[in-house]
């Protein structure tokens, strides 16, 4: 065996990694696994892709209905577009973290028997909700032309607050779909926090109604990087919505030039609290998941 | 066993690769288990699957891994394939590898033909524009062109196997790992995929195999290894690795396989051990042809026997009793034994069995009224006969054979009766 010649044999080879040098083949693998996970999920129904818009629009309707009975709309302006935004972004992030959690594992065939960067799984998953995103921006585009939204320059401030948001889902998407290998109670755990992340994120309760409650709330509420890319699109969307706070806040020289994410949650400093939390989850999923891939396959 | 033309560089080296995986005593999957019992620590024990394997695979070497369920086979072609990673060592590859550990990956059965084609194509790791334009060969190959649009979940498993092989022949590579996947397909799509295969060790395609089908490794592979219990037990020519892996096979399988008659007897006597002498005195279950045997049976007496009558019969692995050998029961006086005594009843006979495996049952029986069977010893207790000599038939008697030109009508003996 040692009268051979291994010289030009190379770098031994390297194991599963999150990553292989091909950018090409993982691209292209990401891509045809959303791309077919799009195209399967209403598979079959009559109604096909209009689903997909189904799902929000119907939501949209029934809170709509509901809390304008409880009057929590009132005096917000473009109360409805904004909370269909609001909606639509906001499933975009769960599909996107909550199909991730499980992803890993569902593809078991997958992990075991070929050899390709396991980073395609998650990113997919992501891929594919953000092909749904794609698709329901088309009720907001008519909602915004029913109520006569003028276009604005800061529309153009929107694609990097979606960016935004997709960074933010992709790390979730890394780090739950690497932690669910290890712990399978990470699908329940999440659940209960998109339950809550859905209430927590102005959604339903738009700005105006914490900020009655006093800045302090707000600061706080504010925290959620959710609730600040919701606002910081909205305020990009419709412009500025002054909040009206009670007297004594104001007094205190607590001034809204607008309802822009810095503004609500106090100022810029402020706001770097949610954005680094974002970036530290991000490198948290990358780094929990780059450490995993190569033993995913051993612990299925 | 084909020529190997090669150029006889590695384009395969693994050298030194261990692989273990860890096996937690108790699964804690959820956080609530860890929770609950934070100072527990998660036992495990881990299971080395391969150690130290260390071998080379030529350029254009049809080279095989065999060896029986479980024995580390399938994780080491999972490491050379880049799916494991291995614990220790070092695993180079020259070239463009395509495993085929399993067909049709990333099938889905809503789709139809088109679509699963180029899915598993662009898994594979084809682009998707390859996948696209291949697609008509696959479907030819796989000889679907009638079902292409039908989804994969109407077809059946043969039409699934074929179509899924078609296209993991399509990517090219330089290195094929096949998993088994022989197994599956008709005769006809076997054969198909037996050609296939030839044609790319023909031109150049370095290829391995893992198998445990021997038959297939003697007729393609250049060379193989012989795993058992994660080492590397056996290296060279596929021949001699097929028979050391007949030899460990077949020992170790008996006693689960060969069950068949049940222990039957009155219990007056009992057949408490029995075992296989070779010509130097060595218990084994394993015996040469042409060797002097020794089958003996330990007996006990449960009451006092008179006597009892004892023969050993051979069954062969088709159930043909070949011999039959003993007392003889109606006029051999075999004296008489108390209750509590022992008494080793042996038969001994020059080996002239055919290669196989032998099932020996040994029968006390009385002779009273009528033949009372004492113990009958149940179909479990085998020897394996090994020989290269074997002629074909069910024993290989000593012979002379001869051949005589024009030979007169005289010399043949004379018909009597």
């Amino acid at each position: 065996m040692s009268t051979l010649d291994y010289t030009d044999l190379g770098e031994p080879i390297r194991g599963p990694s999150a990553f292989t040098g091909d950018w090409r083949r993982f691209w292209n693998l990401t891509f045809t696994i959303a791309r077919t996970e799009f195209k399967l999920r209403f598979y079959g129904s009559a109604l096909g892709y209009v689903w997909t818009v189904m799902r929000p629009l119907l939501m949209f309707g029934v809170l709509m209905v509901v809390y304008s009975l409880g009057k929590l709309g009132a005096g917000v302006p473009d109360y409805p577009v904004m909370l269909l935004s609001g909606i639509v972004l906001f499933t975009f992030f769960t599909e996107a973290t909550g199909g991730a959690v499980a992803c890993v594992v569902a593809r078991e065939n997958f992990v075991r028997k070929i050899q390709f960067p396991r980073l395609a799984i998650p990113l997919a998953v992501v891929l594919t909700a953000l092909f749904n995103l794609a698709v329901n921006f088309v009720p907001i585009v008519i909602f915004t032309a029913i109520y006569r939204i003028r276009p604005r320059l800061s529309w153009l401030e929107l694609p990097l607050v979606v960016a935004v948001l997709i960074f933010f889902a992709v790390g979730f998407a890394m780090l739950l779909s690497a932690l669910y290998v290890r712990a399978r109670d990470v699908a329940p755990i999440w659940d209960v926090v998109c339950q809550v992340l859905f209430y927590i994120s102005l959604l339903l309760i738009p700005i105006e109604k914490i900020g009655a409650h006093g800045r302090t709330l707000l600061h706080i509420w504010m925290l959620n990087p959710l609730a600040d890319l919701i606002e910081q699109y909205r305020h990009a969307f419709i412009g500025q919505n002054p909040v009206k706070v009670p007297a004594d806040a104001s007094a205190a020289g607590w001034h809204f030039g607008g309802s822009s994410a810095a503004a609500a949650i106090g100022g810029y400093g402020e706001l770097a609290i949610p954005m680094a939390f974002i970036v530290v989850v991000f490198i948290a999923g990358f780094v929990v998941f780059n450490r995993s891939a190569p033993h995913i396959a051993d612990n299925l | 066993m084909p020529e190997y033309s090669g150029s006889g560089r590695p384009v395969i080296r693994v050298d030194d690769v261990s692989k273990s995986f860890r096996i937690p005593e108790e699964q804690m999957h959820t956080f609530k288990e860890r929770a609950l019992h934070p100072l527990r620590r998660s036992g495990h024990h881990t299971f080395p699957a391969l150690e130290g394997i260390s071998l080379d695979v030529r350029d254009g070497e049809f080279f095989g891994i065999v060896g029986r369920n479980g024995s580390g086979k399938s994780t080491l072609l999972k490491c050379l394939a880049g799916i494991y990673s291995a614990t220790r060592g070092n695993i180079w590859m020259r070239g463009r590898m395509s495993p085929f550990i399993e067909l049709g990956v990333g099938f889905n059965p809503d789709l139809a033909a088109r679509d699963n084609v180029v899915l598993n194509g662009i898994m594979l790791g084809l682009t998707p524009r390859e996948a696209r334009a291949r697609y008509e060969h696959v479907i030819e190959f796989a000889e679907l062109e009638e079902f292409q649009e039908l989804k994969l979940k109407n077809y059946s498993s043969g039409m699934h196997v074929r179509l899924a092989f078609a296209v993991a022949i399509q990517v090219d590579a330089d290195i094929l790992l096949i998993d088994e996947v022989l197994a599956v397909g008709d005769a006809a799509f076997q054969q198909k995929c037996f050609d296939v295969f030839n044609r790319l060790r023909d031109e150049g395609t370095t290829i391995v195999l893992v198998t445990h089908d021997m038959s297939s490794v003697t007729r393609f592979c250049h060379r193989a290894v012989l795993l058992e219990r994660g080492k590397i037990v056996a290296e060279g020519a596929p021949e001699d690795v097929a028979n050391r892996y007949l030899e460990l096979n077949f020992n170790r399988d008996a006693p689960e396989h060969a069950a068949g008659a049940e222990r039957t007897g009155s219990g007056a006597a009992r057949i408490a051990d029995m075992w296989c002498e070779t010509e130097d005195g060595r218990q084994s279950e394993m015996v040469l042809q042409g060797q002097e045997l020794r089958f003996c049976a330990l007996l006990e007496f449960a009451t006092e026997v008179e006597d009892p009558g004892l023969t050993l019969e051979l069954e062969n692995a088709e159930g043909v009793k070949v011999v039959v050998a003993g007392t003889n029961r109606e006029h051999e006086r075999t004296g008489r034994f108390e209750a509590g005594e022992q008494a080793v009843f042996s038969v001994s006979f020059n080996n002239l069995l055919a290669p196989g495996r032998y099932f020996a049952i040994v029968t006390v029986s009385r002779l009273g009224r009528g033949l009372e069977i004492l113990d009958r010893s149940a179909r479990e207790t085998s020897i394996l006969v090994q020989g290269s000599e074997a002629q074909g038939g069910v024993v290989d008697i000593p012979f002379q054979s001869a051949i005589e030109r024009s030979p007169s009508t005289d010399r043949r003996p004379a018909k009597v009766g």
